[in-house]
């Protein structure tokens, strides 16, 4: 699978290790000469220098053989032009664009871009899912959102009390990556065994962390 | 269009062109809201222009509904940004149902696509560049005996 990504910061980086980890060829785009460079010292990927809504550029990241493009650039407008263009000229079977204002989803449907992911609006839904928040006791977005590291505390409710960890079914892609209890760390492997009023530092996507917090919390 | 007729015409982007668009059409008695997000650039307006000037990035579209944009008669989408261009323009052509829609473009690589998309472009190097040959050319054929 030949994967095209024009954008940068951790987003890109992460997703782009995660392509890289599926075993697919990944070419990124990026307008920053730094960027291009740290990249390109940190990921197994082409790295092409340059406006990502220029054709051009595409046609060298190899936009002709693209699987699948994602456009996730901080300007919806670019974003915009990106999946068009892969659409229109380069015949790109999959596009997906990232969209920074949640109110220009029902836009690009309009204008014909349906595949789109509004990291602000996955929040907002979360927010109003509810799920057991008086257990979380931190919560860091990293990168907006798009990848979450959540801080929760055992309780008494807790349905995942003296199991141990590798019975406990987290949505893929999602790790409990740290355990403190009585305030020393564990490094959790699959026999730990959790206990009451243990914190467990977990990593997920934030379209899972509902379902995370509800497996831990209850 | 049609000389005695006003129309109610947007203008994105207050720089060199979109400024001077705006104070001629101003000019011819047309209505015109120009919007552009830097307030600074409201001062190419000339003293006699009876528009209005809208403050916000029009590449939300609560910004362009402000301008009335459901009623407006033509949108030139002018910033200095080819893709901000091309997006105001089909948010106006599709989501708002302005008839007569233009964006200036300066890459003509990524002009080709909008026209299949029902959008009028207007590509400054384009012309430019047509207009040098033209020039060249005609200067060939004076100077052939």
């Amino acid at each position: 699978m030949n994967v095209v990504v024009v954008g940068g910061e951790k987003l890109v980086y992460f997703l782009t290790r995660i392509f890289i980890s599926k075993g697919y060829h990944v070419a990124v785009i990026n307008r920053d000469a730094d960027e291009c460079r740290r990249l390109a010292k940190a990921l197994r990927a082409r790295i092409i220098l340059g406006d990502g809504s220029n054709p051009r550029i595409l046609e060298e990241a190899g936009a002709n053989a693209a699987d699948a493009l994602l456009a996730a650039t901080h300007h919806d407008q670019d974003n915009l032009v990106i999946c068009q263009l892969g659409v229109r000229k380069f015949h790109i079977p999959r596009t997906l664009a990232l969209i920074n204002d949640p109110e220009n989803e029902p836009v690009f449907a309009a204008l014909g871009v349906t595949s789109v992911f509004s990291a602000t609006k996955i929040l907002a839904n979360l927010i109003e899912q509810k799920t057991g928040y008086e257990s979380i006791v931190n919560l860091i977005p990293i990168e907006e959102g798009k990848l979450i590291v959540v801080e929760t505390i055992l309780e008494g409710t807790s349905p995942v009390l003296n199991r141990s960890l590798r019975d406990i079914r987290l949505p893929e892609n999602s790790l409990i990556a740290g355990v403190l209890r009585s305030g020393q760390p564990i490094v959790p492997r699959g026999g730990t065994v959790l206990k009451l009023g243990d914190r467990l530092i977990t990593i997920c996507q934030p379209e899972d962390m509902g379902q995370v917090i509800k497996t831990l919390t209850g | 269009m049609p000389r005695k007729k006003s129309y109610f015409i947007i203008i994105v982007g207050c720089g060199r062109l979109g400024g001077f668009l705006a104070n001629r059409l101003s000019r011819g008695g047309h209505s015109i809201v120009v919007i552009d997000n830097k307030m600074a650039a409201f001062d190419k307006l000339s003293s006699d222009f009876s528009g209005f000037k809208i403050e916000g990035d029009a590449t939300e579209a609560a910004v362009l509904e402000n301008a009335r944009v459901d009623k407006a008669d033509a949108l030139i989408a002018a910033t200095r940004e080819d893709n901000a261009n091309l997006m105001i323009a089909q948010v106006a052509r599709k989501v708002f149902g302005v008839s007569k829609v233009v964006a200036r473009v300066f890459d003509p690589s990524r002009e080709e696509i909008y026209q299949d998309l029902g959008i009028d472009t207007i590509c400054p190097t384009t012309i430019a560049t047509e207009e040098f040959i033209r020039y060249l050319a005609d200067g060939e054929e004076q100077n052939e005996p």
